[in-house]
C-alpha cells in the first residue's frame, strides 16, 4: 500500500447517517489526512480526543465538549459551539467561526483556540497554557483561576474577570464590567505587544495590540505570605 | 439535568404542527431528563366567561363523560377531550367557580390548569413514551413548552413533573435546583399559597402566583426571582399570548433561543432546535444571565 503524503483528499462523513463513535474512531484511527463532517445537528463530543495532525472542518453547529482533548490537529467549525469547546486541549488548534457557548477553552494545557464570535461565560476557566483568541466578547469569570497561557479577548469581558488568576496574561480591547478578586490592570511591555502582536495574527484578528490593556494576577491570593501565618 | 424546550409560532402553517414539531425537540432532550416530560398548549382560545381545565386522574378507568355530565349540569360544558390520564373540558363559567366545584366534586381529580387557552399535560416515564402516549404530534398551537425531567430535589411523580401551573393560563418549567425552598414554601404558604409536594420548582411556581396575585408584572415577578431564589436556574414561562426566559446570575444551566421568520424557539440545547424547519439559518443566541427575554403576540383587537 501507498501513502500519498499530499493527496487532496477529503474524507467526508455525514453525521445524518454515520453514527458519532463511528466518526471519533475513525479520526483517532488515521495519522494525518484531511477530513469534512457535515449535519453535525448540534451533536455532542464531535471530534473529540484526536491525537494526530489531522485537518477537520465541521460544517454546521455542534454541542458540548467539541475538539475536547485535542492533540496536534485543526480543527474549524462553520458554525457556532455547545458548552465545554475544546475543553482540556494538549495542543494543535480550534477555530470556530460563530459564537461558543460557557466553558471555551476550559483547563486546556496547550495549543490555540480562536472563537471569531463572542465566548459566553467561564471562558479559560482554569487555562493552564492554552491560548485563547475571542474577536467578540467573553461573558462573566471567564479566565477564572486561569494558571498559564494568554486570553485576548477583542470585544468586552463580562464580569469578575480572572478571578483568583494565577499566572495567565489577559488582554482585553474593550470595556471590562469588573476584575475579579486579585486581578489587576498591568503595564503593557514590549514583549507583551509582541505576545499579543503574534496572537491576533494567528487568530486573524485584524486589530492593533496597541488598543489592548493587559491584566493579570496581583500574586496577593495564591503566594504564601508569611504575616499571615498566624491565620494557618 | 433536566431539558426544556418553548416553541413560539409566528405563521399558521408551524401553529398546525406545533405538536410534532415540539415533540421533536422533547425527544432531541430526553436524556437530559429521562423521569418525567410534560408539556403546556396554548390553543383554541375560548369565549371570555368560559374555562378550559385540563384534569388528571390517576384511575385508569376514570369516568370522564361522567365529570362532564355533572360539569355541563352546574354550569354547561363543552365536549371532554380525553387525552391518556388527562382531560380537557370547557366549562361555562368563571376559573374560580370551576376549580372550587371540581374540588368539591372530584377531590381525587388534579386540576393541572385552567384558563382561556393553556393545557397541561404531564407523567413520570420517559419522555419518547410520553410523547406516544399523549398523541403530541396530533397537537396544534399558537406556543408550547415542553420539559423531561431528572429529579433532584423530590420525587418521580406526576405532580412532580413540569410545567406547574402558576396562575391562569400561566405554567413554569424549570432546569437547575433551588436550594431555598424549604423556607420559602413556609412563607409562601402563610401568604395563602398552596403547595402539593415537595418539590421545589413547585415553590418557584407558587412565589411566581404570589407575586402577581400582589399586582406585579411578569418581569417584574421574574426579577423578584433574582432577589429572592437561591439556587440555579434557567426558567421558561408560559403565559397566554407568549412565554418568557430567565437565567439565573450564574448561569450554570444552559439555554440557546433562536428566531425565524416562522418561529421563535429556546432550547437547554441547541440539537433540539436543530430538529425545526430553516433552523440552519436562524438568528441564534444564548440567553444573558440575569436579564427576562419575553416574546408575545400583539393582542386581538
Amino acid at each position: 500500500m501507498t501513502i500519498v503524503e499530499s493527496a487532496p483528499v477529503v474524507s467526508e462523513v455525514d453525521l445524518a447517517v454515520t453514527p458519532l463513535r463511528e466518526l471519533n474512531a475513525r479520526l483517532h484511527a488515521q495519522p494525518r489526512g484531511r477530513w469534512r463532517v457535515l449535519n453535525p445537528r448540534g451533536a455532542h463530543a464531535v471530534a473529540v480526543g484526536i491525537d494526530a495532525p489531522l485537518e477537520v472542518e465541521i460544517e454546521g453547529h455542534v454541542g458540548y465538549y467539541c475538539a475536547g482533548m485535542n492533540k496536534h490537529a485543526t480543527v474549524r467549525v462553520r458554525g457556532n459551539a455547545g458548552v465545554g469547546l475544546a475543553e482540556n486541549t494538549m495542543s494543535g488548534t480550534v477555530v470556530v467561526e460563530g459564537n461558543a457557548s460557557q466553558s471555551a477553552g476550559a483547563t486546556g494545557r496547550g495549543g490555540l483556540l480562536v472563537v471569531h464570535g463572542s465566548a459566553a461565560a467561564r471562558c479559560g476557566i482554569s487555562m493552564k497554557g492554552i491560548d485563547i483568541v475571542v474577536h467578540g466578547s467573553v461573558g462573566h469569570m471567564s479566565a477564572f483561576m486561569a494558571q498559564k497561557g494568554c486570553l485576548v479577548v477583542c470585544g468586552d469581558a463580562g464580569d469578575a474577570l480572572g478571578d483568583s488568576i494565577y499566572e495567565s496574561h489577559l488582554y482585553v480591547r474593550g470595556a471590562v464590567a469588573g476584575l475579579g478578586a486579585d486581578c489587576v490592570e498591568k503595564e503593557m511591555k514590549e514583549h507583551h505587544a509582541a505576545e499579543l502582536r503574534d496572537l491576533l495574527t494567528r487568530a486573524e484578528a485584524d486589530f492593533d495590540p496597541s488598543e489592548f490593556r493587559r491584566y493579570g494576577s496581583a500574586r496577593t491570593l495564591y503566594n504564601f505570605n508569611v504575616d499571615n501565618a498566624g491565620a494557618y | 439535568m433536566c431539558g426544556i424546550a418553548g416553541l413560539f409560532s409566528k405563521s399558521p402553517e408551524l401553529s398546525g404542527s406545533l405538536g410534532s414539531h415540539l415533540a421533536e425537540m422533547l425527544l432531541q432532550l430526553g436524556d437530559r431528563g429521562p423521569d418525567s416530560a410534560g408539556v403546556a398548549f396554548y390553543r383554541d382560545r375560548v369565549a371570555p366567561g368560559s374555562t378550559k381545565v385540563t384534569l388528571h386522574s390517576a384511575d385508569p378507568r376514570q369516568d370522564w363523560q361522567g365529570v362532564q355530565g355533572a360539569l355541563a349540569d352546574a354550569f354547561g360544558a363543552g365536549e371532554v377531550e380525553v387525552r391518556a390520564s388527562h382531560a380537557v373540558i370547557v366549562v361555562e363559567t368563571d376559573a374560580e367557580a370551576t376549580v372550587r366545584w371540581l374540588r368539591e366534586r372530584y377531590p381525587e381529580l388534579r386540576v393541572m390548569s385552567a384558563g382561556e387557552a393553556i393545557e397541561i399535560y404531564k407523567e413520570a416515564g420517559l419522555p419518547s413514551e410520553f410523547v406516544e402516549r399523549f398523541d403530541l404530534a396530533s397537537m396544534s398551537g399558537t406556543h408550547a413548552l415542553g420539559h423531561t425531567r431528572m429529579a433532584t430535589e423530590s420525587k418521580v411523580t406526576t405532580d412532580g413533573s413540569h410545567p406547574f401551573s402558576t396562575g391562569l393560563d400561566l405554567c413554569l418549567v424549570h432546569n437547575g435546583s433551588l436550594s431555598n425552598h424549604n423556607c420559602l414554601r413556609e412563607q409562601l404558604r402563610a401568604e395563602g399559597i398552596e403547595f402539593q409536594t415537595l418539590n421545589d420548582t413547585e415553590v418557584a411556581a407558587g412565589y411566581l402566583t404570589w407575586k402577581l396575585r400582589e399586582g406585579a408584572s411578569l418581569e417584574a415577578a421574574l426579577e423578584g426571582c433574582l432577589e429572592d431564589l437561591d439556587g440555579f436556574y434557567t426558567f421558561a414561562v408560559g403565559t397566554v399570548d407568549g412565554f418568557a426566559v430567565l437565567r439565573d446570575p450564574i448561569a450554570c444551566k444552559p439555554a440557546v433561543m433562536a428566531e425565524t421568520d416562522d418561529w421563535v424557539a429556546m432550547a437547554s440545547e441547541y440539537r433540539a432546535i436543530a430538529t425545526l424547519p430553516g433552523a440552519d439559518d436562524a438568528e441564534m443566541w444564548e440567553p444573558e444571565p440575569g436579564r427576562v427575554y419575553s416574546w408575545d403576540r400583539a393582542p386581538v383587537p
